[in-house]
């Protein structure tokens, strides 16, 4: 089958690769360019672990057609530190126990960020709407929730802060 | 057609590991010439958090920073042997035998010191700092790595040790059937309260309340972490998970995401916990951890609760709106039990 070669921005830097006629995104990533960060799944765009940002849009990888991204940035979870530097979601999951295995957590992040470069101060509602199509099996989705809301309060935003459901 | 609360317990013993033919666990612990020391396991971490937990086993038993330790769980062919992470035994029987180890590797790098130091090991101590002194004379102490360096280089010893940890067969007493598969159980109680909607079956959870007693919290925040998401994986099986198929065709079961039905982020509800710690006699320091068992009182506290609500008894797992209404129509309409105390 004939290959097109597809340029796009990877987390800030130029890549050019060359893709098979509908071969998916996440497929580009793990195997074109070995970016590892968004996880493969379900890869029928149920379970959310595959979820990057197209041009600041949350999509999932897996069902996102690869020379569809042509010209557009990308971004993954691979991209979020700043050298040694956590972003201030990665500090948040870290502090609030927000992963277990892990296997859900780069796809949150992503999809936090997407909601918390949109809105800054999220209600709670807002962000468990922002999550909900990401599954995770180990957390209960709750230090979930509060990891991403603790993020958005001290990055200035969070006036609708609320307490956490569980306490020990 | 109205919504009717419900609130349901359970309360559950909790055996921890499990006895079908024995019930080994072993670990390895060498250190390399640096002082830094490496745990060679073959359980796995499946995000439970026993790298985290054997971490901190070997640290204090070591007497060395947690900085300091490193273990290593990467492959099952090549480690020393161990039945796996499951039926919750990870703490208690991998976690004992790890302290094992460590306690044997700690005594090679006692006598090495005393070697270096020209005393005797049994005046020596650790401060978890990475020194090793004189009991009472703090300025005549040696390093960790100094200790290594020399074991290694000139006294030609390796500061290694091995552990085992093992629940041996228990036989059946062919005459009574009794027998004493675990040495150790865990306990919890779980109060669940929640909503039935009469007209559509709908179970809602509005609130759970436990109390978990597991030995000694380890790593309180994960134990946290494990009981939070265990409950809600317990809420998930009472009332939505099943890989059987809603209808007598097999061919009708869930075979993906869109149709294997869990709650998501929108769905959870408060929990409040309490740990209580007490010490397990066997336990690595007094743990017996929380594992499965912060699943399992969830499905019969919702059981009760949804008893409790509409008067109806579903006797099979998940309990779906279907079974709720089918119950409920089946004794002619929702009888609230009502609530001891006057809760309402
Ligand atoms: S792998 Fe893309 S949504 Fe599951
Ligand atoms: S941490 Fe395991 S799936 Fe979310």
């Amino acid at each position: 089958m004939a290959k097109t070669p597809v340029q796009f921005r990877l987390n800030g830097s130029d890549k050019a690769v060359f893709v098979d006629g509908g071969e998916n995104l996440l497929n580009v990533l793990r195997r074109g360019v070995g970016d590892m960060s968004a996880k493969y799944g379900c890869g029928q765009g149920t379970c959310g672990v595959c979820t990057v940002l197209v041009d600041g849009e949350p999509q999932l990888a897996c069902l996102t057609l690869a020379e569809t991204c042509a010209g557009r940035s990308v971004d993954t979870a691979l991209g979020l530190s700043d050298g040694p530097n956590l972003h201030p979601l990665q500090t948040a999951f870290m502090e609030h126990f927000a992963a277990q295995c892990g296997f859900c957590t780069s796809g949150m992040l992503m999809a936090a960020k997407a909601l918390l470069d949109r809105n800054a101060s999220p209600t709670r509602e807002e962000v468990a709407e922002a999550i909900s199509g990401n599954i995770c099996r180990c957390t209960g989705y709750e230090p979930i929730i509060n990891a991403i809301m603790d993020a958005a309060a001290k990055r200035g935003g969070g006036s609708n802060r609320e307490q956490g459901h569980a306490r020990v | 057609m109205a919504r009717h609360r419900g609130r349901g317990m359970a309360a559950i013993n909790y055996p921890i590991g499990m006895n079908l033919g024995g019930d080994p666990s072993q670990a390895l612990v060498h250190s390399n010439p640096e002082g830094k020391f490496t745990v060679t396991l073959s359980a796995i971490d499946l995000g439970q958090g026993m790298k985290q937990v054997t971490r901190q086993i070997a640290a204090e038993t070591l007497g060395v920073p947690i900085a300091d330790v490193y273990v290593d769980t990467a492959d099952s062919d090549t480690g020393p042997h161990d039945m796996g992470s499951f039926a919750s035994r990870g703490t208690h029987r991998v976690g004992n035998a790890v302290a094992a180890a460590a306690k044997e590797a700690r005594g090679v790098m006692m006598e090495a010191a005393a070697e270096e130091l020209e005393v005797n090991a049994a005046d020596l101590d650790t401060d978890g700092r990475g020194n090793i002194h004189v009991k009472g004379a703090p300025s005549r102490a040696i390093s960790v790595k100094d200790v290594a360096v020399a074991a290694q280089f000139r006294q030609g010893k390796t500061i290694a040790g091995r552990g085992i940890f093992l629940i041996p067969l228990s036989e059946v007493n062919p005459e009574t059937g009794e027998m004493s598969p675990v040495s150790c159980y865990a306990h919890a109680c779980l109060v669940a309260d929640l909503e039935v909607d009469d007209e559509t079956g709908e179970v809602t959870v509005l609130k759970m309340t436990s109390a978990y007693e597991l030995g000694r919290a380890i790593n309180p925040k994960m134990v946290e972490q494990q009981l939070v998401g265990g409950a809600w994986m317990g809420m998930s099986h009472a009332l939505f998970e099943t890989p059987e198929p809603y209808y007598p065709d097999t061919a009708h079961g869930p075979r993906d995401f869109n149709e294997y039905v869990m709650p998501g982020p929108g769905d959870i509800c408060p929990h409040d916990i309490a740990v209580l710690e007490r010490p397990a006699p066997d336990g690595p320091f007094g743990g017996k951890g929380p594992g499965e068992m912060c699943a399992n009182p969830v499905l019969p506290a919702v059981a009760n609760a949804i008893f409790n609500a509409v008067g109806v008894r579903v006797d099979s797992l998940p309990i779906t709106p279907e079974k709720v209404l089918r119950a409920i129509k089946a004794q002619g309409g929702a009888r609230p039990q009502g609530a001891p105390g006057g809760r309402r």
